[in-house]
């Protein structure tokens, strides 16, 4: 491979990278349009905790993360649907998560290079057997996507009416977070926990204000990614050491904050915009 | 259980210690066109949750497609448009693709679409006027336009029954025409039974087979003329509808 992936390490970085950058921004589509953008933040911190728990208990972290990941986003639907707010149950997460990985990885005597690692990814380090399992989980990701998108997008149009009219729902958005929870650990180790939910959020606003149906801003999304993550690494490699889960995501804020400047849409024109909602009514008294 | 699409049989709704709905009865049929309107308050969102199967009923019992709501079967033949339904307004989906989320509990969600779902989305979108717009983004339309959107994305199951709450409030007058039209193409051509709860009748008054007055419990059920030998005009607006129900008692 030409520079900068010539090396060893960087194509094993290229391969987890591009499977991250793609698959990351798909769920982080529906998360955004469910007015979720936060909860691939409250999960990641909850991951931490399982990472913490992992190298206590000296098992693969990535086993410990999935597995807590995975009870967290469960938990956080379940408290949802008993009415708890949605910010309120991410809020419980996300602080339990940050608290439980703390007292842990000081049981652990963990706080360490290694544990900082799954806080900003260490994507330079990356094993090829967890390039395998990035790869794994990415296929199951995509795969869950393509059977349940066309579901869980009726959903985000209209939850309600989608329910009347016989959809699963429930179990389609316990589904959802369940992809959230993967996504995270298959992220983990080339973003870190910490910005995670940036490359699940970040490209989806980039791709929104471009493209012209849902279809097209879930692939745009996806290239948005895919290129923030090769943009990002082959800046991390020019500078000798920069930390490449910064300049991934430093990459892809730049693609969101271009693309709403090439939209140019006025901002009184978004949702608000049908002159008729104020032309009067004609009533029969 | 009855040949009743939709049916409320003595149903009552307590809320806290409020009596929101006291024997409430009335049944709908294929083929009927049935206003249900009452001011703000008069239970009417309680009764269609209850009738949807969203809520429980306190007393007696409803029946959606002659099943009990909460459990009933082929929910795919239920369309429904709820009150103040409102797409996101940075929603970045094409009309052709909200439509479409309309045929995917009748085709089953986890098949692919075939050539009959695509006809159904098409002849959804065409009937309330918007084929020329079916590639456009649904935050480029109007609020009338996206409320036919809706509506189409109900059609394009080809429902039985079809549950409007209040619909085209404040639509303008090309959307309340296609609407009007959309529906009695439902009833005559489709044989759908249709609950249209609604504050503004005047452009569906003369294609209402029945109007139920509902204030807590069913202060009439009966034709438009028979409403109108009592004095009451379906034109009314929201304001004047505590007057008009104090000439019902």
């Amino acid at each position: 491979m030409p520079w900068p992936f010539d090396r060893g390490y960087m194509q094993l970085a290229l391969y987890a990278g591009v499977v991250v950058g793609a698959v990351a921004p798909m769920i982080g589509t529906f998360l955004v349009q469910k007015r979720l953008s936060l909860m691939g933040d409250g999960i990641g911190h909850v991951a931490l905790a399982g990472v913490a728990a992992g190298l206590l208990a000296g098992v693969w972290p990535i086993w410990t993360a999935l597995v807590i990941a995975v009870l967290a986003a469960l938990g956080i639907q379940m408290m949802q649907r008993r009415g708890v707010a949605g910010d309120l149950a991410l809020a419980l997460v996300f602080y339990a998560g940050i608290a439980a990985a703390a007292v842990i990885a000081q049981l652990a005597r963990s706080l360490d290079a290694s544990f900082i690692g799954y806080l900003f990814g260490s994507v330079f380090t990356v094993a090829p057997s967890e390039v395998w399992l990035i790869a794994g989980l990415g296929v199951v990701i995509v795969v869950a996507i393509a059977v349940t998108g066309p579901a869980l997008f009726a959903i985000v149009v209209d939850e309600e009416s989608a329910r009347v009219a016989g959809l699963p729902v429930d179990r389609l958005n316990a589904l959802l977070a369940i992809l959230v929870a993967l996504t995270i650990v298959v992220a983990m180790r080339v973003v870190g926990v910490l910005l995670v939910a940036a490359l699940m959020v970040l490209p989806v606003g980039a791709s929104q204000v471009l493209a012209r149906s849902f279809r097209a801003t879930i692939l745009g999304a996806s290239a948005v990614g895919v290129g923030s993550v090769v943009v990002g690494l082959t800046l991390a490699r020019a500078q000798g050491d920069l930390q490449p889960g910064g300049t991934i995501v430093l990459v892809a804020a730049a693609a969101f904050v271009i693309a709403t400047l090439l939209s140019r849409r006025p901002r009184a024109v978004i949702g608000a915009s049908p002159v008729d909602q104020h032309l009067p009514v004609e009533h029969h008294h | 259980m009855t040949d009743a699409l939709l049916a409320a049989r003595h149903l009552s709704f307590t809320y806290g210690n409020g009596l929101v709905l006291t024997d409430v009865s009335f049944e709908v049929h294929a083929g009927e066109f049935v206003a249900l309107v009452g001011p703000n308050g008069s239970g009417k969102s309680t009764l269609l949750r209850v009738l949807l199967g969203t809520l429980q009923a306190t007393e007696g019992e409803a029946e959606l497609l002659g099943q009990h709501p909460a459990q009933a079967q082929q929910r795919w033949r239920v369309g429904y448009v709820p009150q103040r339904a409102r797409m996101q307004p940075d929603l970045p989906a094409t009309v052709r693709e909200v439509v479409g989320a309309g045929r995917l509990p009748r085709r089953g969600w986890w098949r692919r679409g075939g050539a009959r779902d695509r006809t159904a989305v098409n002849e959804a979108i065409a009937s309330v006027g918007l084929t020329d717009m079916a590639a456009r983004r649904v935050r480029e339309l109007s609020g009338g336009q996206q409320q036919r959107v809706l509506i189409a994305k109900a059609l394009a199951g080809e429902p039985d029954v079809l549950i409007l709450d209040e619909p085209v409030a404040g639509v303008d007058a090309e959307s309340q025409r296609q609407f009007r039209e959309v529906l009695v193409r439902a009833v005559r051509d489709h044989g759908a039974a249709v609950l249209l709860v609604s504050h503004e009748l005047s452009a569906v008054a003369d294609e209402l087979d029945r109007v139920i007055v509902l204030k807590g419990r069913v202060m009439f059920d009966g034709t438009p003329a028979e409403l109108r030998e009592r004095g009451v005009s379906l034109g009314v607006h929201p304001d004047d509808l505590p007057f008009w129900l104090e000439a019902l008692r």
